[in-house]
């Protein structure tokens, strides 16, 4: 193990571990005495009623919030207020938002290069044929040359997996990845995160798609007020969930499908 | 083929058509106007030929015989004993232009720093900007003008009880007088190293911005445009062991000689329309920064993306688009309200050539119009740069 200070990547301990971490909005206690461990390659899916902190307590990873209590430990390294180790955490942790958050004034190809070029020092020519590689993979290299304004939402939201992917994180942190898009648009974003999963990536997703937790879920957390109130492999959290929150939950998401 | 479908339609009552009806509107619009015009136009020759006065041009090479600015503020060198009204219309529109050009500059800088301190996360810093902006923003400019000649600046000491700084600069209720460069054998030298600065800058950032691309390594751009155009020229002067001297100010009898002297006119006139016109920037500016999603922000966060490179690589291109075309009305506001320098006596276009020259010639179909020209003109250049700019910056989306 590496010392918590320095920032260097450690590749042989779990993705991320949380633990005893508690956040604050104000007087308002978001996130209670969260305890998390998750391995390298797991996927893990987050579920819960809105409100519950699933969104704010992946956003505390790559520390888009700041958590009052408690350790985030990612990769080795410790989350504190040190920009350098918050930096390094941000160039190996990936997300993906509900609302895409492209950049409009940049071509699809320049959204993918941005960071490349930027944070790792990348050579243009050699950031742009990773980012081809990548929308190849998410399956839209003929839109490269396209702002993101002409393209659909599904299309759209798979830039923006692959503008992620382009940094080459080891983990990606998926929120509510599909829940602003048209219903005929989910299934091929959905693809994409199955095609990722298959190759071995770190996924932390919150999602409602419970279709997909069952196909490549390791692991499915539900949330409620701010608490994991359950953790388990997803048939026997789909089949028999054991507390009464997550049996309502699950009756009230499941119950027209 | 929508022709064809169109025809087949039943004709309607030709009252009710209304392609019939446009044209007719604007035929009767028209008709109005031309003949509005041409009646002011003959209304206006009858009365000019009842009182016999000639219309011309001809009042411009006749001596203006009077001296409308102060010896000590003359940047047209204006003659007394021999310029003419030619030379008074000179004169203000280099007024005017100096104090537009001096305004939208420093409008600019306060309107940029106070924008983004309106938005800052410390609580007095936040209400310092916000108490500057409501409150300037919300009290009319003409005020302010005199609140600042009569209330500040003539509130000042008299000329032999200046305020001293340092035995160079002298404040007093008249004008600021400061040392006078005089540049000697040699300065040349100087100038030409800072032409070259920025030259080498320009050369400099394309070939930074190549090399970022072919090998991804980045360049301090800032911070050598720094040092070449302002570090070379400073260099070649202590090369060329200075060759510059300063004629300093000093007290003789009732007023300074040497230096140069800034009438407190010209320096009201300038803080009351930077700071009033600032104003307005600074909330521009800051809608330009909010209308930026935070968003944008987190996902440059995600990314790996600093603070800073994230405001000049994500932020900044997309407010722009949204400040500019505001931005533009506020210079032409600001070149606009140059016009109230006559409230406190600054030599203006209006104060000096609408004003005087108007009195002593009695010309003013030509005067008045001419002026007009002279705003005409500046506004719309100002608008054709800015719209040009406007166009470099606009977001391309699609």
């Amino acid at each position: 193990m590496s010392d918590t200070n320095t920032a260097a990547a450690d590749n042989s301990g779990p993705a991320i571990t949380i633990s005893a971490m508690h956040k604050w909005y104000g007087d308002f206690h978001v996130l209670k005495d969260i305890n998390l461990t998750v391995e390298r390659g797991e996927r893990i899916v987050v579920c819960g009623p809105s409100g519950s902190g699933k969104s704010t307590m992946i956003r505390c990873i790559n520390r888009l919030e700041e958590h009052q209590k408690g350790s985030i430990n990612v990769s080795g390294i410790e989350l504190t207020n040190d920009l350098k180790n918050i930096d390094t955490i941000r160039r190996e942790v990936g997300m993906v938002f509900q609302h895409f958050n492209l950049f409009p004034h940049l071509t699809v190809l320049q959204n993918c290069t941005l960071a490349p070029i930027w944070v790792r020092k990348m050579p243009k020519a050699e950031a742009e044929e990773i980012a081809m590689k990548y929308l190849e993979r998410v399956k839209i290299p003929e839109q490269a040359q396209k702002f993101p304004g002409q393209l659909s939402g599904g299309q759209q939201q798979r830039v923006a997996i692959a503008r992620s992917l382009c940094m080459n994180p080891e983990i990606m942190l998926f929120d509510e990845p599909t829940s602003a898009l048209d219903p005929e648009m989910i299934k091929e974003v959905l693809d994409v995160m199955v095609d990722l999963a298959k190759e071995g990536m770190t996924m932390l997703v919150v999602t409602h798609e419970m279709g997909f937790a069952k196909q490549v879920a390791d692991r499915v957390i539900f949330m409620d007020g701010g608490e994991i109130i359950e953790q388990n492999e997803p048939n026997e959290f789909f089949d028999n969930p054991q507390s009464d929150r997550t049996k309502l939950f699950l009756s009230q998401i499941l119950g027209h499908s | 083929m929508t022709i064809e479908t169109v025809d087949t339609q039943p004709k309607p009552n030709l009252l009710n058509d209304p392609k019939f009806r446009a044209i007719a509107a604007q035929i009767v619009v028209v008709v109005l106007f031309v003949s509005f015009v041409a009646y002011i136009i003959s209304n206006t020759a009858v009365n000019l030929e009842k009182l016999g006065i000639k219309a011309g041009f001809e009042f411009l090479g006749l001596q203006a015989g009077f001296m409308p600015t102060s010896p000590n503020f003359n940047l047209t060198d204006f003659d007394v004993n021999k310029d003419t009204h030619m030379d008074v219309f000179w004169l203000g529109l280099v007024n005017t232009l100096l104090i537009a050009v001096l305004g939208i500059i420093a409008a600019t800088i306060v309107g940029f720093v106070f924008g983004v301190l309106r938005l800052s996360k410390n609580p007095l810093v936040n209400f310092v900007a916000a108490a500057y902006i409501e409150g300037v923003r919300n009290i009319p400019l003409l005020l302010q003008i005199l609140v600042w000649y009569f209330g500040v600046l003539l509130a000042l000491p008299i000329v032999k009880q200046s305020i001293n700084m340092g035995d160079l600069v002298f404040l007093n209720n008249r004008y600021l007088v400061a040392p006078a460069p005089i540049f000697e054998d040699g300065f040349g030298f100087v100038t030409i190293a800072f032409i070259i600065g920025i030259v080498a800058t320009f050369f400099l950032a394309r070939w930074a911005h190549k090399r970022q691309d072919t090998t991804g390594q980045q360049f301090p751009i800032f911070y050598s445009a720094l040092g070449l155009i302002i570090g070379f020229p400073i260099l070649v002067l202590l090369a060329m062991g200075v060759p510059l001297n300063w004629n300093i100010p000093e007290l003789k009898g009732f007023n300074f000689v040497g230096g140069v002297q800034i009438t407190s006119q010209l320096t009201a006139l300038f803080l009351a329309l930077t700071f009033y016109t600032g104003s307005f920037i600074a909330e521009n500016v800051r809608a330009g920064i909010l209308a930026v999603s935070h968003g944008q922000t987190e996902a440059a966060y995600a990314l790996g993306l600093r603070p800073n490179r994230t405001m000049s690589l994500i932020v900044i291109p997309q407010a722009m688009r949204v400040v500019v075309p505001p931005v533009t009305s506020q210079y032409l506001n600001l070149t606009k309200n140059s016009s109230l320098a006559i409230a406190i006596g600054y030599p203006d276009i209006v104060n000096v050539f609408m004003g005087i020259s108007l009195n002593q010639t009695g010309k003013a179909i030509e005067i008045i119009g001419m002026t007009m020209g002279v705003y005409l003109t500046i506004s719309l250049l100002i608008s054709m740069f800015m719209n040009w700019y406007n166009k470099r910056v606009a977001l391309v989306e699609r």
